[in-house]
């Protein structure tokens, strides 16, 4: 700096002016609600009344939660504990617990057996929800459905270990045919099962649910937050197959198969759900003798999995629809089958693209199992509108059930949201 | 398409014949266990308490059902029915019998081929308002708006009571009773209306019942009573003569306290009938001699379930009123036991 000039300056600082606090309006709390709460006028007066409405629905509903009774044995008792003030009445969720989770008829000895295939479903699911743990833990998911089936219905072993034989034995075949031959395979591997269930079948002796280990659980004794968890989870695993299936079969190019898999997605599509559920479980029952019905539980489920079958069919023929055509002339040119040009190039992309879509089904499908409800099935819903709110010392207690359903009914649809958007995320490969 | 009409038309001619040629009073006791249809859930009638055990007042005709065939109330296995699936449950074998708060009505019993066994409710349509409005009497409501359950017989015996008083109403459609008693609190409507049983049931869940009054006016008949299939008379008569073993019990004085006095033998040759000391009266029915004392001992006699599950010393607090026995100037009443 020292030059020639240097005495035509009048004054240099020398040193730097010690840095000074931005502007109070600048910085800090005060600059973020300046920037996002009070931009304009107009944002200004709608953040008021934003705060006001808070501030109404907070003060009335507060009060409420705090001052909650959780300890009374009915909504009687709870009316005197809280003697005019206001105050929720959270003893019947206490009370209830039980029932709002297992049903009123699972055997209260048994609890620790959904609980377990609970935690055991949260192992089974990891690897297929994240790709990255190690694909050895896929053996325990494909175990995953026997166990649980044992633990939650009880009863004799051998059924869960003949249905996996069957399974097992049909895999084999087809991993041995199906290479060279894929109707052999698959359709040989069918019957292969079938007669393996048959004969195991037969074998099982008479009664001999009735000293297993696990006592035996009818599925009528079913019920609470658990089925909703069981038919949920059950028809969603089941759809997602069933539903790639039938959007490729609709894009085939074989007459019968596209016309079965067409009028199979059009008709259930064209039904209310709550239309193939009555079916299920009233019209079947005109259909068997009283003695030989198919188990009511199954029932639902078959329904429930077509209905979600043919949306998911759906969703994923928007994918398929939206590749590119270049996707499947490369996968020709490069000399792949269809099934390996499905599998390798044609699956994973439209897959991906219709998670979205695939996501908002099952968290549908998931709100859509309260509907059982209406054919006396008491999952979560049908336990608080029937029994719960039918009993004497209960009746006119709304706001807590209700509300409580609606928590654990989001808490998992939340979740599933949130998977998926990590999901999209993780796939976004940035084209 | 005509084949499977054909096969779909034997199926349920096969089943007709199963269920014609198998009694089902041989089936329950080969089975072991009743299966009775009950509502999913009413205050008072039928409800699973916080044990899972069912409970009410219809929960009682069937666990005396159970009793008099095979000789222990707790051989029942409840299936819950919702309004909707009720009679296909019965007419598909699926359940023994119901009783499930049901009207008797003319179709139900000759068209949809039930046979109903007898009465243990007399309902009807009736009105509640809060105390403040000041009414007295359901010919006062000119102009009101009522709270109504839409497709129901309520709905038209409302219609039809407003017209021929010459006096109009405004409906509030609504859903169902849980939806009702939100609207009714909270003043969307002057006046519900069902039946006068859901009306006390619903009373007695309010903060303050004492501000809300049920008025006089009946406007409907609503007998309510359990059902069996048709076909099978004595599986008919079993449940009829059980429920009339209780209306008897009352009537002659029987109850669950001194049954174990009177089935030593009475003075009375009717007690000793209903009680299986003298006749041969369970060896009509098909069943052992002590049917009609199993049946009591299972949860009193009409007036003991009566009282323990809707009578006034319950929250629900119904007044015997059409439900007391004839002697007492109410519509209970039984053929005799002979």
């Amino acid at each position: 700096m020292a030059g020639p000039d240097k005495n035509s300056i009048a004054f240099v600082a020398t040193e730097v002016i010690p840095e000074s606090p931005p502007p109070a309006r600048e910085t800090g709390i005060v600059k973020w609600g300046r920037e996002n709460l009070f931009s304009s006028i107009p944002n200004g007066i709608l953040t008021l009344v934003s705060l006001w409405l808070i501030y109404v629905i907070l003060s009335s509903t507060l009060p409420w939660i705090l001052n909650g009774v959780w300890t009374t044995s009915s909504l009687a008792e709870c009316r005197e504990v809280l003697a005019g003030k206001t105050g929720a009445c959270f003893s019947v969720l206490t009370e209830r617990w039980n029932q709002l989770l297992y049903g009123f008829k699972y055997p209260t000895d048994a609890y620790w057996r959904p609980n377990l295939a609970f935690v055991l479903m949260l192992v089974a699911i990891a690897p297929v929800l994240f790709f990255d743990l190690p694909r050895k833990m896929l053996v325990f998911t494909a175990l995953y459905p026997f166990v649980a089936f044992w633990l939650i219905w009880g009863g004799t072993i051998m059924a869960p270990v003949v249905a996996l034989l069957g399974f097992v034995i049909a895999g084999a075949f087809f991993q041995k045919f199906g290479r060279s031959n894929f109707a052999l395979g698959f359709f040989g591997g069918a019957v292969i099962a079938l007669i393996v269930w048959s004969i195991g079948g037969a074998l099982i002796p008479e009664g001999a649910s009735e000293n297993a280990v696990l006592s035996a659980v009818p599925s009528r004794d079913l019920g609470g937050f658990m089925l909703n968890m069981m038919l949920g989870l059950t028809c969603v695993s089941l759809s997602i197959p069933l539903g790639i299936a039938l959007a490729l079969g609709r894009q085939s190019n074989m007459p019968l198969i596209k016309g079965i898999c067409v009028v199979f997605i059009e008709f259930v599509r064209g039904v209310p759900l709550i239309t193939l559920l009555f079916v299920a479980s009233v019209m079947l029952s005109y259909f068997f003798p009283p003695e030989s019905t198919v188990d009511l539980f199954l029932r639902v489920v078959i329904m429930i999995t077509m209905f979600s079958a043919a949306y998911i069919a759906e969703v994923i023929r928007g994918g398929l629809a939206a590749l590119p055509k270049g996707q499947y002339e490369a996968a020709d040119s490069l000399g792949l089958d269809y099934a390996q040009a499905m599998r390798l190039i044609i699956l994973p992309q439209a897959l991906k693209i219709s998670i979205p879509g695939i996501v908002n089904v099952a968290v549908g499908l998931f709100k859509d199992t309260t509907l059982v409800s209406v054919i006396s099935m008491f999952d979560l819903v049908g336990m608080i509108r029937g029994p719960i709110l039918a009993s004497t010392e209960w009746n006119g207690v709304y706001w807590e059930l209700l509300g409580f359903a609606a928590l654990l009914f989001f808490v998992v649809c939340y979740s599933i949201s949130q998977y998926s958007q990590w999901l999209e995320r993780k796939l976004h490969k940035g084209h | 398409m005509k084949k499977s009409v054909i096969f779909g038309a034997l199926t349920v001619a096969g089943l007709a014949a199963g269920a014609a040629a198998a009694g089902t009073l041989d089936d329950v006791k080969a089975r072991g266990k009743l299966n009775c249809g009950v509502t999913t859930g009413l205050v008072g009638f039928a409800a699973p308490d916080a044990n899972g055990e069912w409970d009410g007042f219809d929960v009682g005709v069937c666990r005396a059902v159970a009793a008099a065939v095979l000789g222990d109330p707790k051989a029942v296995e409840f299936v819950p029915t919702t309004g909707k699936t009720r009679f296909t449950a019965l007419a598909s074998g699926e359940i023994d019998m119901l009783a499930r708060n049901t009207t008797w009505t003319f179709s139900r019993d000759v068209d949809l081929k039930f046979t109903f066994v007898g009465v243990n409710y007399y309902d009807g349509q009736g009105f509640m308002v809060p105390k403040e409005l000041g009414v007295s009497s359901a010919k006062e409501l000119d102009g009101a708006t009522v709270c109504i359950q839409t497709g129901t017989t309520t709905e038209l015996n409302l219609a039809d009571f407003f017209r021929s008083n010459n006096i109009s109403y405004e409906p509030v459609p609504i859903e169902t009773n849980a939806e009702a008693q939100q609207q009714y609190l909270a003043g969307a409507c002057d006046v519900y209306t069902t039946d006068a049983s859901g009306l006390a049931a619903t009373r007695a869940t309010f903060e303050d019942p004492s501000a809300h009054v049920l008025l006089p006016e009946i406007i409907s008949k609503e007998p309510l009573g359990p059902l069996v299939r048709h076909g099978d008379d004595n599986w008919g008569d079993v449940v009829r003569w059980t429920l009339n073993a209780l209306i008897t019990a009352e009537e002659l004085g029987v109850t669950s306290a001194n049954i174990g006095e009177m089935a030593a033998g009475t003075n009375n040759p009717e007690v000793n009938r209903l009680l299986g000391t003298e006749g041969t009266l369970g060896e009509m029915l098909g069943l052992s001699a002590d049917w009609g004392k199993n049946a009591l001992m299972a949860g009193g006699n009409y007036g003991e379930l009566f009282e323990g599950n809707i009578g006034e010393s319950t929250p629900i607090g119904l007044a015997r009123g059409l439900n007391a026995q004839w002697t007492d100037g109410g519509l209970i009443y039984s053929p005799p036991f002979r």
